[in-house]
């Protein structure tokens, strides 16, 4: 159990654009910004909200593949480029593949509690863009077990994800497995059309079941189990958020009311040369909530509202069943009753999540503190769901590879 | 020989060309999937790409990886597949780049014609020129002890011809391939009565490989795509010069060009069309065809003269479009010519001419929707009833339009040169991108 020594918060979170091939500004033949963009877009957002470069202890970065798709290491280096301030600060990237973001948010926690540092600008970001779907796939390869990309599909986490999905429909239904994902797949668009940032903001189609149920998994083209509608989003975007002592909080000025306390938070690793022992199954997600909503003194319940690792609409589908809120095999109903949608039992992925908002994988973990700042403090926008006065946690799941490192925070409103 | 092993070895005369090239990218691609078979393994498959111009040869290369690449990375998932085996390629980027390796190491580049003395196929796509085509074809057979068998890309040149004036013996087919071979799905497949069997198997199997749409013609020069194509320019360019009694030449080309568009629905006016196609190749396919038509006289002196003036269409190497009737910016045409002094007059100058013209009965029936209809037939016939009642001149012009293409459709089928109507319409369909096929009773 990981039980914080200190008064732990987090404040100021800011999202860049989730840019892809869902917004309309995208162009693929036109130039787009690199990662400094990104960088600085969140890092001078965020630091605005603090008070300044002055204020902050040390920089923290999570990103996955940027040596790969950006030619770029060392992202450490980028922060002063936020701030001349910055200069001659503490500065690290972490890396965890889509966990990258939580494991940003973990690492400053720790230093918060280690006494090094009261205010730790932490940021996650990812530029992905930069090749094509077919070659991207490889690089996103590079977050499962190197050996088996040979074996493996084209489209490489897809095709892990479509296995899992196969083995859902094989033990509990196709039709009724696709009708829990295809509702997962309308949420996730529902809300983003609420979010500006969202990549799928934009979205204008009228019938969006009509178009899940049209979209046939094809295996030919792409994986078996599994349309490109059950697949999060190919973004660029950075995140950020400031992680803070009670000291910190004070010294940038913001009040507690504007701020999240973190209560606990669970991070577990998962041996990532083993296939998952039960694929319908996400056995790190299960294992890592709990160590985090029992550090946190709180069960599921409590919980007001959830961002969870929906790289896939099998895997937002599966997290309801980790998470206890259904049993095995009837998380797919449980989705496909509405429970999870933003006016439901228990609201997951209010902004779209990594179907409807993107999935920059280094700054997703960033962005689902972001999101439960948000909305535990009112300033989610037009995405601003209400929060019940008897559940005023929050909770984030980030998951790195196919259920391999899982980082959970739990937060409470102010 | 089974079909693998007639395409272990094969030649592309004129493979640097415009047909030629995607020719021998199709041919190379189908190769390489034959090739790549494990029961293949070790067994050589040459690809001779014969063409008179060595810059053509080398572009040709450059043209043939950059293609092989864009399919390869469409068609990655299949290839995994295919080089299971090759424990050493693990990612799509190295699958990919020994795909590539792969196809390109089937063809062999040369401007020797002897290269084909050892081939089993032997696909034509030279000129235009039924002369040359037989010399070619008699050289080729004198000295290749495989008996191969020759398909012919001609648009024009009857097949029997080059049968009987090669000597071929039934070992010659066309294979008559649309603009960009790689794209257009449409073959037309034409013999004769000494076609040897075999041969016609093989063609559709070929076609069929390639996931081509194969309508079969009669030997008549044109086929059906050129007999009605070429049948229609003149049809448009004769309509034109009958309206330049009454108005100036230009704005008559304009006026038929902007009819045989909007009013007829078609992806492009007849005048664009022929640019497309460039003027020198719709004159030389006439010019072609015409010895060989008794009824008619498949000719255009304004088609002689713009290219007597240097004015052809066509495309530059790049892929654009080069100015003909119609001058061309960014790929749209924004004037038409004057072809007294060969100067471009901007359609914005045209207000006139459009009021003349009129507008079309119902606005939203524009090629992209109708395209894609399901039920077009009684929406069709509904909007050319409508157009009956019109009295403009683009109403009179498009109906008469629309009159003579059916009569050249028809003549088609009773000449004996499609086998049907349905054959007809599939060709302008699938081939020129018709919204409907020129037989249909919109026009009774």
């Amino acid at each position: 159990m990981t039980k914080l020594n200190k008064k732990i918060y987090m404040v100021a979170g800011y999202n860049t654009v989730s840019m892809g091939t869902g917004r309309s500004e995208f162009h693929p033949k036109k130039p787009r910004p690199g990662i400094e963009h990104y960088i600085k877009e969140a890092g001078q957002k965020t630091l605005e909200m603090i008070g300044g470069a002055d204020n902050v202890d040390e920089c923290v970065m999570g990103n996955f593949m940027a040596a790969r798709f950006n030619k770029q290491a060392h992202l450490g280096g980028f922060f002063p480029i936020i701030d001349e301030k910055l200069q001659f600060k503490p500065a690290i990237r972490v890396e965890g593949a889509c966990a990258s973001g939580g494991l940003a948010l973990v690492t400053a926690i720790k230093n918060v509690m280690s006494g090094t540092s009261d205010v730790v600008l932490t940021m996650g970001m990812e530029v992905q863009n930069t090749v094509k779907a077919i070659y991207g796939a490889d690089v996103l390869a590079g977050a499962g077990w190197f050996e088996k990309r040979k074996d493996g599909h084209a489209y490489f986490f897809p095709g892990q994800f479509s296995d899992r999905a196969g083995a859902y429909y094989e033990k509990y239904g196709y039709d009724y497995a696709r009708e829990g994902m295809g509702r997962w797949f309308r949420n996730a668009v529902e809300n983003a059309r609420l979010c500006p940032t969202a990549q799928e903001h934009e979205n204008k189609t009228p019938d969006l079941d009509a178009l899940y149920k049209k979209l046939k998994p094809n295996g030919k083209a792409f994986v078996d189990n599994l349309s490109v509608l059950d697949c999060s989003k190919v973004s660029d975007g950075a995140s950020t958020i400031a992680v803070v002592s009670e000291e910190g909080l004070k010294r940038i000025g913001i009040p507690v009311e504007q701020a999240v306390e973190v209560l606990a938070f669970g991070h577990k690793v998962r041996d990532i040369t083993e296939d998952p022992p039960n694929p319908v199954e996400v056995s790190c997600i299960k294992a890592t909530a709990h160590e985090a909503l029992d550090s946190a003194g709180i069960n599921i319940d409590d919980l007001g509202t959830i961002e969870t690792h929906d790289c896939f609409s099998i895997a937002g589908v599966l997290a309801t069943e980790a998470l206890g809120y259904a049993e095995p095999g009837e998380g797919a109903k449980f989705v496909a009753d509405g429970n999870t949608a933003r006016d439901g039992k228990i609201p997951m992925n209010t902004t779209g999540g990594l179907i409807g908002w993107g999935h920059p994988t280094g700054a997703t973990g960033v962005h689902m503190a972001v999101t439960i700042w948000e909305q535990l403090t009112g300033n989610a926008g037009d995405a601003q769901i209400e929060m019940p006065a008897d559940r005023p946690y929050g909770m984030t799941i980030n998951m790195g590879g196919d259920d391999v490192t899982v980082v959970a925070i739990v937060y409470k409103k102010p | 020989m089974t079909y693998e092993e007639r395409l272990q070895n094969v030649t592309v005369l004129g493979a640097a060309g415009k047909m030629g090239s995607g020719i021998l990218l199709l041919t190379a691609l189908e190769m390489a999937d034959l090739m790549l078979k494990p029961e293949n393994k070790g067994k050589a498959f040459v690809l001779n790409a014969m063409d008179l111009s060595n810059e053509g040869l080398s572009g040709l290369m450059q043209y043939l990886r950059a293609q092989v690449l864009k399919m390869a990375e469409k068609k990655t998932v299949i290839l995994r597949k295919a080089y299971h085996d090759r424990r050493d390629l693990i990612e799509n980027t190295d699958i990919i780049e020994q795909y590539i390796n792969d196809v390109v190491s089937i063809v062999r580049p040369t401007t020797r014609i002897e290269a084909a003395y050892e081939s089993n196929i032997i696909f034509e796509a030279v000129s235009e020129n039924k002369d040359l085509k037989v010399k070619i074809f008699k050289e080729i057979d004198a000295n290749n002890d495989h008996d191969p068998w020759f398909f012919t890309n001609t648009s024009s040149v009857p097949i029997h011809i080059l049968d009987e004036e090669a000597e071929l013996n039934g070992r010659v087919i066309g294979f008559h391939f649309y603009n960009p071979p790689a794209v257009q799905k449409l073959v037309e497949l034409i013999w004769t009565g000494q076609t040897l069997d075999e041969a016609k198997e093989f063609a559709h199997n070929y076609a069929k490989n390639m996931r081509k749409v194969v309508v079969p013609s009669n030997d008549f020069a044109g086929f059906i795509g050129n007999g009605h194509f070429m049948r229609d320019a003149l049809h448009g360019i004769t309509e034109a010069e009958k309206l330049s009694e009454g108005m100036s030449l230009p704005e008559a080309i304009y006026t038929v060009n902007k009819v045989s568009q909007d009013f007829l629905i078609r992806p492009m006016g007849i005048f664009q069309l022929i640019d497309y196609v460039g003027i020198d190749v719709v004159r030389f396919i006439m010019g072609v065809m015409n010895p060989f038509l008794d009824k008619e006289s498949l000719h255009s002196p304004l088609l002689d003269r713009l290219f007597d003036d240097g004015v052809k269409g066509g495309q530059h190497s790049n892929g654009s479009q080069k100015d003909g009737f119609l001058k061309y910016e960014k790929g749209r045409p924004v004037a038409v010519i004057d072809p007294e002094t060969k100067n471009y007059i901007g359609f914005d100058t045209l207000a006139a001419v459009e009021d003349k013209i009129g507008t079309t009965p119902d606005a939203g029936m524009v090629w992209k929707k109708v395209v894609r209809m399901k039920e077009k037939d009684p929406v069709l016939l509904k909007y050319y009833s409508d157009m009956k009642g019109m009295d403009t001149l683009g109403a009179k012009l498009a109906l008469a339009y629309g009159k003579r293409s059916n009569e050249i459709g028809n003549a088609l089928v009773s000449d004996g040169v499609a086998n049907n109507a349905e054959d007809v319409n599939t060709v302008l369909l699938t081939g020129f991108f018709h919204a409907y096929g020129p037989i249909n009773n919109f026009f009774d």
